[in-house]
């Protein structure tokens, strides 16, 4: 617990973040972060497959609001969020900090993320004009194709790279119009929930996104199962992650989007293929009258 | 004011004389072998199935049926032409390859045609103006593509997957087998590709006609056989991609066969496709639009318009009509050119039709047949509606794949919207009015790859055709088909 010599600092309950609200697992379940030395720092929830399942309701009835919104809205929205990041880069790095990270790292971990935000912000007006086409068929009708959101996007997070990671595979689920239920990393969850925070004074709708924190193993299963998710994302894991999560998405034919083995604090972990991950491409027909 | 003025007596002694297609000039051989190398070869085990004609249950042919051990050497033969002379050739070259095929497609088309009326029973109208013209625009749409893949994906290099295994179904067996090919040759992969079991004639004589166009061997490659073959493509350690069109029972089959291996997929899968009929809609085109919707080749058709949604104030005018129009079909030989509902393709689809009839009926709804007299040898099934069904009726969830449309009727834009998403399925739809605003309110929030306003049932190689949700995965078609045949990772 971090100190400060003369007065008992107050510190912070870490809870999960479920369609704009800050409840403490249903499950009454924890785990603890320690530093280095060993000493607590945090009694984290242990998400359950109850609160993910809550956390999709809430997803799931945010997709309506969400991807009705403007590309121009989303692009601002996102824009804020990196607008309140940036007015808290001393405490995510701080936090950061306390979880293990040298202070070199933890600055630029803070810095990139925001970049980050921004980088996404930009790209929520022209993905579309990117991916779009309008098509020359040979009939006499006018036919283009757009991309339109899958929905609900379930986000299991980079285990490594406890802010940068979260914030690299959210901004473009959100900046193409999904909600998504994102599972922090195990750990280093603590930068999540703040993300969390600053997510829900960004202008971000409830329920757009939805954070929670848990064990890898016990959730991973149900982030790929569940019949009302639309794509799953993963972000770590060897061959036998990737066909428990696949399995278990065929159920309901999910969108499977693995990233393994990418370093997010790289340049090149940025691009608009990764909103496009998460995008249908719809084809539409009508006819040109003579 | 009546809602029409007259009325046609279908009945008053007017028919059409037989306008038989010939078949004087087509060539189908006693037995095919198994594409594989550049040859037709004997398969390992000397295994082989016949082909029927499902109008006159007549077998038409004897075809190899693969085993493990001749996929094991048709994916060793597309290895062999990709590691070799498939990607030391330059795109430019390889697209030169692509567009000799679509063109002696384009010389042979009354030929593949006929025999794909005679091998699948869809009418030779469809196939002659459909299908054999839609493959050879496919082949020469993608072969342009060859050398221009840069282009397609900002920011990429784009580069070829290797192996590609297709497998594809019995309801456009030539067409199905272009969308494959076309684009995966394209991209600079080899292939091994099996038709459907019921229907492997026109990919076997796509075989020949690539072997004419001097193809170096193993760049495609044909096996046929059932569901085994295809099981053994699926696994097939060498294989980089799997594309498959069929039912998504099958499709999540192969999904979950392919879990943690490396190998990449699309799939084409069922559909159930809300065909959305407002009261502001031209009615006659409207109807129009949902024979060919649901009645166009048999109903065998994955994105068929097989749930009708009409405006509860026009519901009945349009019923009528339907049925009136339902009347003029004609259902019978798939080689007269007046046919408009050919055969089902196999007994066991017929089977299939007919247990959802009862399904239908069981359920409570009230079935509506056309009088069409239908021959006496063969597998039909007359033009046939269902009204008095709910959401839940499972002739409302499940694709019968089959002349069967189901029709429910709704007061508000919601209520249709919701009843039109309200299946796992999101291949495809249709929206007839004749206000703009309220085709964009609806093109936008159908939960569907492909959407025709004022349309149904058109398709292009320019453009994409590919499902939302249980539908399948990918696209095909189109500058977002390539994605399927390439790696975009930098």
């Amino acid at each position: 617990m971090a100190k400060s010599p003369g007065r008992v600092t107050v510190a912070k309950t870490y809870k999960i973040y479920i369609n704009g609200k800050f409840p403490r697992t249903e499950s009454g379940r924890y785990f603890t972060i320690s530093d280095s030395r060993g000493v607590v720092i945090a009694n984290v929830c242990r998400g359950s497959r109850k609160d993910f399942r809550n956390a999709v309701v809430a997803a799931r009835g945010a997709v309506a609001g969400w991807s009705a919104c403007s590309a121009y809205l989303r692009g601002q929205i996102l824009y804020r969020i990196a607008e309140m990041l940036e007015g808290r880069r001393a405490q995510f790095t701080d936090e950061l900090v306390l979880q293990g990270l040298g202070k070199r790292k933890a600055t630029a971990e803070v810095d990139a993320s925001i970049d980050r935000l921004v980088y996404y912000a930009g790209w929520a007006d022209k993905y579309q004009q990117v991916f779009s086409a309008v098509n020359p068929v040979s009939s006499s009708h006018f036919n283009f194709s757009v991309l339109e959101p899958t929905g609900v996007v379930a986000i299991l997070a980079p285990e490594s790279s406890g802010l940068l990671g979260l914030v690299s595979n959210v901004a473009p689920a959100i900046a193409g119009g999904n909600t998504c239920v994102a599972l922090a990393s195990e750990s280093l969850p603590l930068s999540a929930i703040s993300f969390a925070e600053v997510l829900n004074s960004s202008d971000v709708p409830a329920g757009v996104v939805n954070i929670l924190t848990g064990y890898r193993d016990e959730l991973r299963g149900q982030f790929a199962s569940h019949m009302d998710v639309n794509a799953v994302v993963y972000c770590d894991g060897d061959e036998d992650v990737a066909g428990h999560v696949q399995t278990e998405a065929a159920e309901n034919m999910k969108r499977v989007v693995a990233r393994t083995g990418v370093d997010w604090n790289k340049d090149a972990a940025q691009n608009p293929y990764l909103i496009r991950d998460t995008q249908e491409v719809k084809t539409t027909w009508h006819p040109i009258g003579r | 004011m009546a809602t029409h003025d007259k009325t046609l007596a279908f009945d008053a002694g007017w028919s059409y004389a037989p306008a038989p297609e010939s078949t004087d000039h087509i060539a189908i051989d006693k037995r095919y072998g198994l594409f594989i190398g550049g040859d037709f070869v004997d398969p390992a085990d000397g295994g082989y199935f016949e082909t029927v004609n499902p109008a006159t249950e007549e077998t038409l042919s004897s075809v190899a049926s693969a085993t493990g051990a001749d996929v094991d050497k048709a994916v060793a033969a597309a290895r062999k032409a990709r590691d070799g002379a498939w990607s030391k050739m330059k795109p430019a070259e390889r697209g030169k390859y692509i567009f000799r095929i679509a063109r002696l497609l384009q010389e042979r088309a009354r030929e593949f045609a006929v025999i794909e009326s005679l091998d699948g029973g869809k009418p030779i109208r469809e196939s002659r103006d459909i299908d054999i013209p839609l493959s050879a625009a496919h082949f020469f749409y993608y072969a342009g593509w060859a050398d221009k893949l840069e282009y397609a994906f900002p920011g990429r290099r784009p580069t070829p997957l290797g192996v590609a295994g297709q497998i594809i179904p019995w309801n456009f067996p030539l067409l199905m087998a272009s969308w494959k090919i076309a684009p995966a040759l394209a991209c600079g992969n080899t292939v091994v590709l099996k038709p459907a079991e019921t229907t492997p004639l026109t990919a076997l004589k796509l075989a020949e006609l690539i072997r004419d166009a001097d193809l170096p061997p193993g760049v495609v490659n044909i096996v046929t056989g059932a569901g085994d073959t295809g099981a053994a493509i699926v696994d097939h350690p060498d294989v980089d991609k799997i594309a498959f069109t069929g039912s998504t029972s099958v499709g999540r089959r192969i999904q979950k066969a392919l879990a943690g291996t490396s190998k990449k997929y699309t799939l084409e899968l069922g559909g159930k496709a809300a065909n959305i009929v407002f009261e502001d809609a031209a009615i006659d085109q409207a109807v129009e639009g949902i024979v060919n919707g649901i009645f166009f080749n048999q109903g065998h058709v994955c994105c068929a318009g097989s749930r009708l949604l009409v405006q509860e104030s026009v519901a009945d005018e349009v019923i009528e009509k339907l049925k009136t129009r339902m009347e003029t079909l004609i259902v019978g030989d798939p080689l007269d050119k007046n046919t408009d509902i050919g055969a089902i393709n196999s007994a066991q689809q017929l089977e299939t039709i007919r247990s959802y009839l009862n399904v239908g009926r069981e359920e409570g709804a009230e079935m509506y047949q056309s009088s069409a007299s239908v021959p006496e040898q063969g597998y039909w099934c007359r033009p046939t509606l269902f009204t008095g069904v709910s959401q839940s009726n499972r002739i409302v969830q499940e694709e019968i794949f089959g002349p069967v449309l189901s029709i429910q009727t709704f007061r508000t834009l919601e209520e249709g919207l919701t009843k039109a998403n309200n299946t796992p399925y999101g291949l495809s739809g249709g929206v007839w009015t004749d206000k703009g605003a309220k085709i964009f309110r609806m093109t936008s929030r159908i939960r569907a790859g492909v959407v025709w306003a004022n349309t149904f049932n058109k398709f292009d190689p320019t453009s994409p055709f590919g499902g939302y949700k249980e539908s399948g995965v990918g696209r095909e078609g189109g500058l977002h088909g390539l994605d399927a045949y390439l790696s975009l990772e930098n």
